[in-house]
């Protein structure tokens, strides 16, 4: 069971974790990515992110389907923000039920450093005295 | 034949535009369509990397384009 989704309004913790948890499951892992208040010592006021929608949601699909085959996930969740977020905010959940912890643990981490690497997602930050989008340069 | 490319994040920064037409020869490869676009955009050269997605994937430089492709050029990708 897959709930993958982009919003562009405010994420749902809650509404993630009793999405995923059922009897069959032991453990839920949930990873809530949020946007930090600096970056190299510098004051972020927001972050906008944008995405090639219909090819972020298939990506995202993607790494569910993979962590699936790789762990015994019961449910997973992937839900991503777009547009304009302030500190504190959260961009990302990712939300996963196994049987047993450790796989729960694992199959998170591969799915947040995955979406990282390959999802079509980007965000741009604004400083007090500028903007950069995140990673476009080496 | 032409081909419509859609450009986003710092992309379409570089083009100055979020979609675009780009002249390409018939069965020009995606390889070759990055060399096109950093000749035209420098610009692009000094990006980490870049991608191109054609009809919503990842496709690699040998992949020969189409005339009714959706192509999307992919700089870094940033989100979580």
């Amino acid at each position: 069971m897959i709930d993958i989704q982009l919003f562009d309004t405010d994420l749902d913790t809650q509404y993630c974790t009793e999405w995923v948890s059922t009897p069959e499951a032991g453990g839920v892992v949930v990873f809530v990515g949020t946007v930090r208040n600096s970056t190299s010592e510098k004051k972020v006021v927001r972050l906008e992110f944008e995405a090639y929608e219909k090819m972020a949601v298939s990506e995202m699909r993607k790494i569910a389907e993979q962590a699936a085959e790789r762990w015994p996930i019961r449910k997973i969740a992937i839900h991503h923000r777009t547009g304009v977020l302030y500190p504190g905010d959260i961009a990302v959940i990712i939300a996963v039920s196994t049987p047993h912890r450790k796989a729960a643990f694992e199959a998170c981490a591969y799915a947040i450093d995955t979406l990282k690497e390959t999802v079509p997602i980007w965000k741009k930050e604004i400083f007090e005295d500028g903007e950069v989008w995140v990673a476009a340069h080496p | 034949m032409n081909i419509s490319i859609l450009a986003f994040g710092i992309a379409r920064d570089i083009v100055g535009a979020s979609e675009f037409d780009f002249a390409v020869e018939e069965s020009q490869t995606v390889g070759e369509l990055k060399q096109e676009l950093v000749r035209h955009y420098p610009d692009f050269a000094k990006l980490a990397s870049f991608a191109i997605a054609v009809n919503g994937n990842y496709v690699s430089d040998e992949h020969p384009l189409q005339g009714d492709d959706e192509v999307v050029i992919i700089p870094p990708v940033s989100g979580g």
